[in-house]
């Protein structure tokens, strides 16, 4: 790496001659290395959808999630560093408290993406800090505004997107995603495809354990952001396994 | 919720501010005057205020029942204000005295609902911990000279059995199968404790869900006629193991009793 022994890479607060931030792209790299998550934004709410990697046989089957509530109406999807990522995770927490409090309404997640993003910009600026070794995307659902979603990365930018993929795979699954015609689908169907692409995008020699989590929020949550339910699961991963079959097979041919 | 580190004491939360008045003691006191209550005021007076709140244990659950009115004084001001507020699927709380204190409480229960759901480890508070919390927090205060002015019924269902209990502005906390507040201790105690001793020594048992209401209506009529701050617009809400729910009700009172009341004129 070009950066390495310039003396460039030691601070956030120092641009290389040519105009990087060395600091800040080593952050990039720490989400590269994450479990690939991804969100898509249907006609009707927002699915999740996160490769959890299981880096030990030893660890409890569903803790360490990735995909948490900001609050009762806001899902959080988180890649990279999962420490920095649930100080994040509290601050947007933090924020959306001290709205309703000064409000007694719930936050806009149009709100709530500005002022995580400064947050995360705010570590990119000084020497004594390092930047956040994470990527959030968030995401909600309002009968007014409809469905809407946001991702962050380690710089502090954001922007609204229909569909977005942060972690190991984000080239394939954004691929994957264009595929889909996001606007006119439902959460009902976005659910199967967002399993099928972790499941696709999925490397197996690399990584061999991964637990699949699921969530949305929409109209048919009440605008809640919540877990999918065991059923839905199911049928998400059923229709997922089944169609790699049929990718697998026609390779063959 | 952050705690002040030092000095911590239970129930003083960062977060919480202080609504009370700081009174001011002059430096220099005139020699002549006495040192007495005309000098230094500790605590106020409730302003908006709300009357009497009644619950009453059943076989499988509770009832808590309060009227809609906030009185300004002696005027009745603010006909729609409820005071019954459904915490989670365990717990009901029902407030009297100062109506802003009570909302004031009422936000920062919601937040700590909220807080813990956000925890999302399926666990959620329960009436005991709500009804000691409470303790504390009114208990501290009272103890600072800035009490919250009010009495707080905390229904609910723990570990399947179940709970009411009782908070005043000074902190005294205890748990008990009926209770008023107010007007409602003088009138309607009575009354509930009668349909609840002749329950049991008739059939052995505790009233059901529906004899339970019916005895908080006819208190809530009998506290209308007799309690001037009360009113005909109430609520109850009702918990059991498996449901929640506040009705709005009214009264339709019968005012030819009134041709009863003689002797007073």
């Amino acid at each position: 790496m070009s950066s390495i022994g310039t003396g460039y890479d030691l601070s956030a607060s120092q641009f290389s001659p040519d105009g990087r931030v060395f600091q800040v792209e080593y952050a990039f790299k720490a989400v590269e290395n994450s479990g690939t998550a991804i969100a898509l934004r249907g006609s009707d709410g927002v699915v999740f959808a996160v490769e959890k990697l299981v880096t030990s046989k030893l660890h409890e089957d569903s803790t360490g999630k990735r995909l948490f509530s900001v609050e009762d109406h806001i899902g959080m999807a988180v890649g990279g560093l999962t420490a920095d990522a649930s100080a994040i995770l509290d601050v947007a927490r933090e924020e959306a408290r001290s709205y309703r409090q000064n409000y007694n309404m719930p936050i806009s997640v149009k709100y709530l993406n500005e002022r995580v993003s400064m947050y995360i910009h705010a570590h990119t600026l000084y020497s004594a800090i390092r930047p956040f070794g994470c990527a959030v995307i968030i995401g909600s659902y309002d009968p007014k505004d409809g469905p809407q979603m946001y991702m962050i990365d380690p710089a502090g930018v954001s922007f609204g997107y229909f569909g977005c993929a942060i972690g190991k795979a984000k080239q394939t699954a954004k691929t994957e995603i264009e595929k889909l015609n996001l606007k006119t689908m439902t959460c009902k169907e976005l659910i199967k495809e967002a399993a099928k692409i972790i499941y696709m995008v999925h490397d197996e020699l690399k990584d061999k354990q991964f637990e699949l989590e699921l969530s949305w929020v929409g109209s048919h949550t009440n605008g809640k952001h919540e877990e999918v339910s065991r059923d839905v699961f199911d049928d998400a991963l059923k229709y997922a396994k089944a169609s790699l079959d049929d990718d697998s097979g026609s390779d063959g041919e | 919720m952050e705690f002040v580190s030092q000095n911590w004491i239970p129930g003083n939360f960062k977060s919480v501010p202080d609504t009370g008045r700081t009174v001011q003691i002059p430096s220099k006191l005139p020699e002549d005057i006495e040192l007495s209550h005309d000098v230094v005021q500790h605590g106020w007076t409730p302003i908006t205020t709300t009357t009497s709140v009644l619950g009453v244990v059943f076989e499988s659950g509770v009832a808590l029942a309060a009227d809609t009115l906030t009185s300004y004084g002696s005027m009745a001001c603010f006909q729609n204000n409820p005071r019954i507020l459904t915490v989670n699927q365990n717990i009901i709380v029902a407030a009297a005295g100062e109506y802003s204190d009570y909302q004031f409480i009422r936000d920062v229960v919601e937040e700590k609902v909220r807080t813990e759901k956000s925890l999302n480890d399926g666990i959620s508070m329960k009436p005991k911990a709500l009804h000691t919390w409470l303790s504390r927090v009114l208990y501290n205060r009272r103890t600072k000279m800035k009490p919250l002015w009010s009495t707080f019924l905390v229904a609910g269902i723990q570990n399947d059995v179940p709970f009411l209990g009782e908070i005043d502005k000074l902190g005294t906390a205890f748990v008990d199968d009926q209770i008023a507040s107010g007007y409602g201790a003088y009138l309607a105690l009575p009354l509930m404790r009668k349909a609840i001793d002749e329950k049991r020594e008739k059939f052995n048992s505790k009233l059901t869900k529906d004899e339970a209401v019916d005895l908080l209506k006819k208190c809530m009529e009998v506290l209308y006629y007799r309690d001037a701050r009360s009113h005909d617009k109430y609520q109850i809400g009702i918990i059991t193991k498996d449901s929640v729910e506040v009705q709005n009700l009214a009264l339709k009172p019968r005012w030819e009793v009134a041709k009863l009341v003689q002797g007073y004129e």
